[in-house]
């Protein structure tokens, strides 16, 4: 199924019927099976699926890091004529780093906290004996320059703790292109960073990887992603390839059906939020509940918010007490700076931004786990602001208000029965019940969030994170709230996943009357989910409106800056 | 045959706990080996005194200073005591001082530990300072302060016990509470109406058993040592009572003059019970996992 229009005769990387197993408590399991692929000099390969598809095993297996449990079953892998199957260990420890590299999904997790990255650097350079004592922070200060890092000489002394994760992301690229590598594979390299960072980081490495006719390796779940910056791009299901065809006519017409699913479930401009489930889905939308008389005025009016934090550190609490140090030194840091904006019943709005622009303190501030510093939340005529966070369980108010994780594994305490973490709201808050009831609550909660009864005996690490998503989902129904936050409810799931997460989430909202609060950086998402959306940067409301008028006519530059760092696959 | 199929995961959660102790104790089996060793220091404690050959403290002049045989499997001491009887019967008072030294310090340092870790603050202030006190004296110097003021009884021994464990307990437990004050779950658990102290005890507390189930195993062989060695030194159980400690020191003066026995088959005991609570841990700690029980 291979598509070599244009490639050169021989490959870089030439990898046939490869067979990764994994030993395992159960048996053995087959990560990845059959799989050919090949990289030309100077090409793009992305390697796309869902997790579990075993797009990283082959990666890792490229670069024999597989852990222990993990063998290669059957097939060859050759690198620049190098068998990568039989090659001992020592011959790929010299191969790796100076002929292929590898780039980590934590660029934080990549480096080393308790050293500069400088000297991180400088041990890559020497390692490989490209550097001496003498010339090695010269040497390091230019891999900085040529990651684009502003200040490469104040940078050389930084810790990685210092840098924001795009910055690290720049120096575990700066790291791996140290030695000027053949290869180089990307495994999932921006995930977790925002949509401009993202943006900068892959522009970043395609441009150096193209000006050195270095071949790139990416691994990514995203189809758009893949597309926009790759040449080749292969589809992974299961562990077997589905469709290896060029960036250009994947998109235009993709031969096999989970490549549709996938390309489907991807969230894009000029579609709906059913558009997204695969064909032949029940698109039926639910029963609305009658609206309950209102008087029209908000649900939830917020008003000049703001959340300050002190500033920290030994010496600037001397300096406190000691009424020292500079202005700036002992302001306190404003993560939220006097927002407005307001929820109207059954409404749901979007709150957009990067990290670290205060979406997530103004959520949490919202759902009363953190105080405010000043400003109002009044919530159906209530300010719940001037309830401190620490009495705020005990209010009962505490159960109209609820919130769906980011994290659904994190969320959910591994040590209780996923049943019991949906009964814990009705227990604690709802109306007394008798075992039976609470049985059939929660069954009738699994049912309408479409989470599968019989699992509800199960523990949490035995479920998938979509059946995760649902468990939290039905856990923040459960007492009927009117206003329920939505923290990125879908970023640690895989698209198809998503599709229907955020369709159910949709349907949930129209048979309860909910307000919700969509807190993410997923413009694409918001776009299907949200009646309005507030753009947020560095604490500060930029834009506001209609998500239509906005996403499609932004005010703001920084809203344009955001809609046009998404990247769009070629058409 | 007649069983529905609706009944079937309610049958295999049952059935759970005990495959996955099969499961371990077959995948390790010196984890199977330490259980076994720990059932027969139960059994000896719960009815050893009731099936031994002979009355621990009846003394047979006749029969004094007798080696292994027959009649007396572990020999006679000095006064003609059959030291098989001894050694079984002294298990019970052993294991009491050691399991109810460790409860006593399980729950006080734990909740403790527990409270520092989550609150934070002074609380964390106050248990952490307890614990550099604590931690500033050798231990087994400290015990002997605490029963030689207190006085010399089996309740002080206990004491002093759970005292000079408490900072391992604290510390542990402090620790796995602080990585998880502000999880998803927990903050899940606030908005679901918990007050803070239901979340430390109901959500945050089971968190931490399994590496508090291993805490309480090494350290109950810590316990035994500590009991033992406190009566060694004269400082706890007196005499006449059978104790492994008082025994092994009323032997050590008959090693060079050849009785061995006297102090070698306590000393054993203690050994192997100090080992198997070592080993047990290990396999406590699978057991009560949930994330390995798959």
């Amino acid at each position: 199924m291979n598509v070599h229009t244009n490639h050169p005769p021989v490959p870089l990387l030439e990898v046939r019927g490869l067979t990764v197993e994994f030993a395992t408590r159960r048996g053995t399991v087959r990560a990845v099976e059959q799989v050919d692929l090949d990289v030309a000099k100077g090409e793009t390969l992305a390697i796309v699926g869902e997790s579990g598809s075993g797009k990283s095993v082959t990666s890792y297996t490229v670069m024999r890091i597989l852990d222990r449990a993990g063998r290669i079953a059957e097939g060859s892998m050759t690198f620049s004529g190098v068998d990568l199957v039989a090659a001992s260990e020592k011959q790929v420890r010299a191969l790796r780093g100076r002929e292929m590299s590898m780039i980590f999904q934590n660029p934080r997790a990549a480096l080393n906290p308790i050293r500069t990255v400088g000297r991180q650097i400088e041990d890559v350079l020497k390692e490989h004996a490209l550097a001496g004592s003498a010339d090695a922070k010269e040497k390091a200060i230019a891999a900085l320059t040529e990651v684009r890092i502003a200040r490469p000489e104040e940078r050389y002394d930084a810790y990685p703790f210092e840098l924001s994760g795009g910055m690290c992301q720049r120096i575990v690229i700066a790291l791996a292109l140290a030695c000027r590598p053949q290869l180089l594979i990307a495994d999932e390299p921006t995930t977790g960073l925002d949509v401009t960072t993202q943006k900068a980081v892959m522009d970043l490495v395609m441009e150096l990887t193209r000006a050195r006719g270095m071949s790139t390796l990416l691994i990514t779940h995203d189809l758009g992603l893949a597309a926009a910056y790759c040449d080749r791009v292969m589809v992974m299901e299961k562990g077997r390839v589905v469709e290896t065809a060029l960036a250009g006519t994947i998109f235009k017409a993709p031969s096999h059906a989970y490549t549709r699913k996938l390309m489907r479930a991807t969230p894009r401009g000029g579609v709906t939020l059913r558009d997204l489930l695969p064909e032949g889905s029940d698109l039926t939308p639910p029963e609305p509940r009658p609206a309950a008389a209102t008087d029209g005025t908000p649900l939830l009016t917020v008003t000049s918010l703001v959340k300050e934090y002190p500033k920290k550190g030994v010496g600037l609490t001397l300096a406190r007490l000691m009424g020292r140090g500079t202005d700036e030194d002992l302001t306190p840091f404003r993560a939220v700076d006097g927002i407005s904006f307001a929820v109207g019943r059954g409404e749901s709005l979007g709150l957009v931004g990067e990290s670290g622009c205060g979406k997530s303190t103004t959520s949490m501030m919202v759902n009363r786990l953190t105080d405010r510093t000043s400003g109002s939340l009044v919530f159906d005529g209530i300010d719940i602001g001037a309830i401190p966070a620490r009495q705020f369980a005990r209010s009962p108010l505490r159960r109209r208000i609820q919130m769906v994780f980011q994290d659904p594994t994190d969320s959910l305490n591994p040590r209780f029965q996923v049943g019991r973490a949906i009964a814990d709201p009705i227990l604690r808050m709802g109306t007394p019940m008798n075992g039976a009831a609470l049985k059939a609550r929660v069954e009738e909660l699994a049912r309408l969030v479409g989470f599968p009864e019989h699992l509800l005996d199960r523990f949490p690490h035995q479920l998938s994170g979509g059946q995760k998503a649902r468990v939290g989902i039905a856990r923040a129904i459960a007492l009927d709230p009117d206003l329920v936050i939505l923290d990125e409810p879908t970023a640690a799931l895989d698209v198809s996943v998503q599709a229907v997460v955020l369709n159910l989430l949709q349907d949930l909202k129209i048979k309860l009357g909910m307000s919700y609060i969509f807190v993410s950086h997923d413009l694409e998402v918001v776009r299907l989910l949200c009646d309005r959306v507030v753009v947020m940067r560095a604490g500060r409301i930029v834009e506001q409106g209609m998500t239509r008028e906005v996403l499609s006519n932004p005010q703001d530059p920084y809203t344009r800056e955001l809609l046009s760092s998404i990247p769009h696959p070629p058409v | 045959m007649t069983a529905t199929p609706t009944s079937l995961p309610a049958e295999k959660a049952a059935t759970g706990l005990l495959a996955h102790a099969r499961h371990i104790v077959t995948e390790n089996p010196v984890t199977g080996l330490s259980f076994g060793l720990f059932i027969l220091f139960l059994l000896a404690g719960l009815v050893g005194p009731h099936v031994v050959p002979y009355d621990p403290l009846a003394s047979d002049t006749a029969a004094a200073l007798a080696p292994p045989s027959a009649a007396h499997w572990f020999g006679t001491d000095q006064l003609g005591r059959d030291i098989f009887s001894r050694v079984v019967v002294a298990t019970r008072l052993d294991m009491t001082i050691a399991i109810a030294s460790v409860a006593l310090v399980f729950v006080v340092g734990g909740l403790a530990g527990l409270a520092a870790g989550y609150f934070g603050g002074w609380t964390d202030q106050v248990v952490g300072r307890i614990c550099d006190t604590i931690m500033a004296f050798p231990l087994f110097v400290l015990a002997m302060g605490i029963v030689a003021a207190l006085g010399n009884t089996v309740t002080n021994i206990v004491l002093a016990t759970a005292i000079v464990n408490f900072p391992l307990y604290a510390r542990v437990a402090r620790a796995e509470a602080n990585v998880r004050r502000d999880a998803g779950f927990v903050q899940a658990a606030r908005l679901c109406g918990n007050g803070e102290w239901r979340i430390l005890l109901g959500q945050i507390m089971p968190n931490t058993l399994p590496i508090m189930m291993v805490q309480v195993s090494l350290t109950m062989g810590y316990a035994i040592l500590n009991a033992a060695g406190l009566s060694f030194i004269g400082l706890g159980v007196r005499p006449p009572t059978p104790e492994w400690g008082i025994m092994v020191a009323e032997g050590a003066a008959f090693i060079v003059s050849g009785e061995w026995w006297i102090a070698f088959f306590p000393g054993v005991t203690l050994m192997l019970a100090v080992f198997c609570f070592n080993l047990l841990g290990d396999g406590l700690r699978d057991l009560v996992d949930p994330q390995r029980r798959t």
